[in-house]
């Protein structure tokens, strides 16, 4: 079979050479005895780089000069919250008497860190007006499944087993009614109306003995303020179901608005979204849930206590109607850390100076790109933290899709808008500028929009083509999909 | 304002052209009964010099205990390179490599841990990652059960030689879709899973069972007998493994006849610090045939227009931003930033240098049992092991650790709760990174501490 | 332009049905449906034998952007299937009311295939769905 022509970096493994070792990194010889039985022993050895500790630290440190990322590039990747990630906050949770410590060793040697987590947990109670927060679940969608589970322990705990249908906006993001799967239940999608708030006559016809609860974020996924959210909450509460809140849209209102007073009652915290963890190519995230008061004995141990002085885990003794462990310890703590840093750093009036900010970044970034030509897929409605574009009308008269412009921006130097979701918006760009990005930068964005606009239209196989400056071209994903090649293995 | 740039006159400026007066009028969709006011519950904000002195004093206080704690997270040395490279602005602010052109770094560290992950587990293809062991344990065995086409029992056998915690955590997520997780009892001489307690499910319709190398107890399973059992009943087999081991030891991959069918495991001992208990990183690998049904993300190699070789999502239609409700699994950040640490540290251990650092810890283990020993400590099971020991003490852990804690040693991990017919047993671990000198400390001082003498 | 022939049967669901000879009922996806999803990468079939309920999911198509599932029309016992799709799913996109058929299903009423809707409906029902 004909290798492709290689990349811009080769493997690590092509840079082996047998026999090469870091010598620099060898433990010490122990005294003691190590044998395997030899029926367990391992017969040849697994195919890891030998490479020396150079080469090792030149190709990683080449492979990461091949991302974009927040600390080199704007990055709007609407309903992903990329705001600057504070150098302070890596330092800080990394160091080493937190980085030592063992997840098991005794509390009363953790008393330091134990002290953070706690009073996070009571910061994110009061920025989201909930009663108690776990901090164990280690993404958001673990923080969804966290939810949907207790709403399903508390009906089943009243006898109401019945109730097994999460009701679901369209538009919402895939890990809502997949959490709504993990945990047993069905989901039932109901409509959004041209506005962009949920059809409340859909919702009405929705609800019945048979609804556990509904997952909503507000803003929604479509980047507006879902106004009748108080006639939401009284149609699903009556029915006797309860709020989920995901928390993924939390930055627009962080300081205004408590999702524990919009009648929710439970919701998830993206940390690497709101509270600035980093997104690391991937994740960790930390996905802490609240409650208000009829959930608070169903959380996710362990969730830090406090008698007098002394903070403790408070585990399944302590709350024996809890849904369990979702984790091996206690979660992403590191990830906690670094959020506990951030929202001290940012304190009590910061809070809403970040929603309002990043409030004002979406809709100078709206008003401006409308003015360039670009279709709102909302024209009548304010943009919260972030917006939707509809490319829909250059499709059809230009033939570039939101795909072209989504590539042209990366050769443009702009990570692009995050493309096609919410499904409901054809030709969408999700646009998040986030309130850590300055003004320059987002007139910058705005003149980098334009300008594949213009280039759409005197040649658009310039979009169709892009990216070109990049180290790899577009790839070709249906090949990807039909002829894995999911592990480098050496030649024949 | 921290980390928000704007002048007045930027925010006036920017005012002008949205078309309003204030910024009040942005939020003029939002009910005004619905506004919150003055926070109380946050104090004023901080520097960064006062908070990062806050942070300091109670990482002081925190201290650095002297560890012998394993129980599924493991101190290991980590070259000072991983994390120089890893908390890199490119590796560390990014996001997941959706735009793949952008992220062909990501992409292709991913596509290189996934190679070495495969090979370490003698397997044919991993995923880019799952939170951590004990959840990677869950999402195996919903695995299992969606790929098991003939079995419909929906039942995984699980030993009590697995992890307690890996065990309540797999009833946590999976009970919600009916799985049922019957536990099998180990051989109280041995320490390892009962033969009889197979038995006694011989002939019914099994879909899946566990098995931990090493153990929880950081015994050698008979694994080619287990994995053996299993197949012959027609269950798959779901492998949970300590990677530093597998340098040492049989991988899944070739256990048995056929080899183990899913293989999980807790990644954290790959060049990721304690920290407190997280963030670690699950791991997960299988048969090709099995990768539809594997969830988390998979990085692929392709090639772009030109033809030149590049890496990208792939398969992503089984994941929940595509498939939604039928999706395998609702996973969608996973542990990415941990991956690319993992995958330095392999580099730079390389074959050898796993080996070595696993039979350290092998080494370091037995002189921490033989000179506990001289202390008082009883070994409870005596047969091969890896880097774990169960010793049984003369009056409860929780006195031991206490008084061990009090001179700044963690001691090890109390089983009493979780293994009470043990009587008082702890679970000691010695990594390559304990000396002789480090044991000779636990050693004189648990031997005042079993012998009554005041600390 | 989607083609829509006129001798077959369609679903709202984007299947199409065609009565063979021996009485089986031959079941695919229609055009529309193939452009929709793209290039496919897999194709997942049903085990000749199986029982399949009317509505009842039983193959899943996969392209890099979307899967879904392919719904068994009819009550009835599947007789054979084009495991061929799985070295070629683009015979799907190529040629779907053709080389591209996806599972041969023995109704157990044969009566039923009249009762779905014919090319001309289900060309009105792809018209009105594109805006």
């Amino acid at each position: 079979m004909r290798t492709p022509e290689s990349g811009p970096e080769p493997l690590i493994f092509e840079l082996s050479h047998a026999g090469r070792v870091a010598r620099a990194q060898l433990p010490p010889a122990a005294k003691g005895s190590a044998t395997v039985p030899p029926a367990l022993r391992r017969r040849t050895p697994p195919r890891l780089p030998e490479v020396s500790e150079l080469q090792a630290v030149r190709h990683y440190t080449r492979l990461s000069q091949l991302n974009f990322s927040i600390d080199t590039e704007f990055y709007p990747l609407g309903s992903c919250t990329m705001k600057y990630n504070p150098r302070g906050s890596n330092q800080y949770a990394m160091l080493s008497g937190f980085l030592a410590r063992h997840p098991f060793a005794p509390e009363v040697l953790g008393q330091g860190l134990l002290a953070c987590l706690f009073e996070l947990q009571d910061m994110l109670c009061a920025v989201t007006g909930m009663r108690a927060v776990s901090l164990t679940p280690m993404a958001g969608a673990q923080g969804e499944f966290a939810g949907v589970a207790m709403i399903r322990r508390y009906h089943r705990d009243r006898g109401d087993a019945a109730r097994d249908e999460i009701i679901v906006p369209d538009a919402a993001h895939g890990t809502n009614p997949a959490t709504a799967t993990m945990c047993g239940m069905r989901a039932v999608e109901i409509a959004t109306n041209a506005d962009g708030d949920i059809d409340l006559d859909a919702l009405r016809k929705a609800v019945s003995a048979r609804t556990a609860g509904i997952m909503l974020t507000n803003p929604s996924t479509l980047g507006v303020f879902e106004r009748h959210i108080g006639e939401v909450a009284a149609i699903v509460h009556e029915a006797g179901g309860l709020l989920y809140y995901d928390g993924a849209n939390l930055n627009a209102i962080l300081g205004t608005v408590r999702p524990g007073d919009m009648g929710f009652d439970v919701m998830h915290m993206n940390l690497h979204k709101t509270f600035s963890t980093p997104h690391g190519g991937g994740g960790p995230g930390a996905g802490a849930v609240g409650v208000g008061e009829r959930l608070a004995p169903y959380l996710p141990v362990p969730v830090v206590g406090r008698e007098g002085s002394r903070y403790r885990w408070l585990t399944e003794q302590d709350l024996p109607q809890s849904i369990g462990r979702l984790s091996g310890f206690m979660g992403n703590t590191g990830v906690l850390l670094r959020a506990y840093v951030y929202m001290r750093m940012i304190g009590r009036d910061g809070m809403r100076r970040v929603g309002e900010h990043a409030t004002l970044n979406a809709n100078y970034l709206l008003a401006r790109l409308r003015a360039e030509g670009f279709d709102a897929a909302y024209p009548t409605r304010r943009a919260t933290h972030e917006f939707c574009l509809t490319l829909k009308r250059q499709a059809r008269e230009l033939g570039a899709t939101a795909m072209d412009f989504a590539k042209r921006l990366l050769d443009l130097g702009c990570h692009a808008p995050t493309t096609y979701f919410p499904l409901l918006v054809p030709e969408c760009l999700l646009i998040e500028p986030t309130e850590t990005e300055a003004k320059e930068t987002l007139d910058a964005f705005v003149a980098a929009m334009a300008r594949c606009l213009a280039e759409a239209r005197a040649d658009v196989e310039l979009l169709k083509q892009a990216p070109h400056d990049l180290p790899v071209r577009r790839l070709d994903d249906v090949r990807a999909a039909k002829s894995l090649d999911l592990r480098w293995t050496p030649a024949a | 304002m921290a980390f928000i740039p704007h002048t007045a006159d930027d925010v006036r400026q920017m005012l002008t052209v949205i078309g309003v007066s204030s910024m009040e009028q942005l939020f003029d969709e939002i009910p005004e009964s619905l506004r919150c006011g003055v926070l109380t519950g946050i104090p004023p904000a901080l520097s960064e010099q006062e908070i990062g002195r806050l942070m300091s004093e109670r990482a002081a206080a925190d201290g650095q205990p002297l560890n012998f704690l394993g129980a599924g997270a493991y101190e290991h040395h980590i070259p000072a390179a991983v994390w120089a490279i890893t908390t890199r602005g490119e590796y560390y602010s990014c996001y997941t490599p959706y735009q793949a052109e952008a992220s062909q770094g990501t992409l292709q560290t991913i596509y290189e841990y996934q190679s070495m992950m495969a090979s370490l587990t003698g397997m044919a293809v991993a995923n880019a990652s799952l939170y951590d062991g004990a959840s990677a344990l869950a999402e195996a065995c919903l695995m299992a059960v969606r790929a098991h086409r003939r079995s419909k029992s929906a039942c995984v056998l699980v030993p009590r030689t697995v992890h307690p915690l890996w065990r309540r955590c797999a009833r946590a997520i999976c009970s919600n879709q009916e799985l049922k997780l019957p536990e099998l009892a180990y051989d109280r001489a041995s320490g390892l899973t009962a033969v009889n307690a197979l038995a006694a499910h011989a002939g019914s319709d099994i879909t899946a069972l566990v098995i931990q190398q090493p153990n929880v107890f950081g015994l050698l399973e008979p694994v080619d007998e287990l994995t053996d059992w299993a197949h012959a009943q027609g269950a798959l087999v779901i492998a949970a493994v300590n990677p530093t081991s597998l340098a040492l030891l049989k991988p899944p991959g070739e256990w048995g006849q056929k080899g183990a069918d899913i293989v999980i495991g807790e990644g954290q001992p790959l060049g990721v610090p304690l920290a407190g208990g997280g963030p670690y990183f699950g791991f997960m690998t299988t048969r090709l045939e099995h990768v539809r049904q594997m969830p988390g993300r998979i990085v692929g190699r392709t090639v772009d227009l030109d033809g030149k070789a590049g890496f990208t999502l792939t398969l992503q239609a089984r994941e929940q931003h595509i498939r939604r409700a039928k999706a395998t699994s609702n996973i969608c950040t996973n542990q990415g930033l941990l991956v690319t640490a993992a995958t330095i540290y392999l580099s730079i251990l390389g074959p050898s240098g796993l080996e070595q650092v696993a039979s350290a810890c092998q080494g370091r283990t037995s002189e921490l049992v033989e000179r506990l020993g001289r202390a008082g400590a009883q070994l409870r099971f005596p047969g091969a092991r890896f880097h774990e020991a169960v010793l049984t003490l003369n009056r409860p852990c929780e006195t031991v650790l206490a008084a061990l804690a009090g001179q700044g040693i963690c001691g090890g991990y109390d089983l009493t709760e979780d293994y009470p017919e043990l009587g008082h047993a702890l679970l000691v671990c010695a990594t390559e990174t304990r000396t002789s000198e480090d044991i000779e400390r636990y050693g004189q001082a648990l031997a005042r501490i079993l012998s009554g003498d005041r600390p | 332009m989607t083609d829509t022939p006129k001798d077959l049967r369609y679903t709202d669901s984007h299947e199409w049905l065609r009565a063979r000879p021996d009485g089986s009922v031959e079941i695919g996806i229609t055009d529309h449906a193939q452009h929709a999803l793209g290039d496919l990468v897999f194709v997942e079939v049903p085990d000749a034998g199986r029982k399949v309920t009317a509505g009842e999911a039983c193959a899943v198509v996969e392209s890099v952007k979307a899967a879904s599932d392919v719904y068994s029309p009819l009550a009835g016992t599947v007789l054979e299937s084009n495991t061929g799709l799985a070295a070629t799913p683009e015979q799907i996109n190529k040629d779907p009311y053709g080389a591209g058929w996806i599972m041969r299903i023995k109704p157990d009423d044969p009566g039923q295939l009249a009762r779905f809707m014919d090319a001309q409906a289900y060309a009105a029902l792809v018209a009105s769905a594109a805006e």
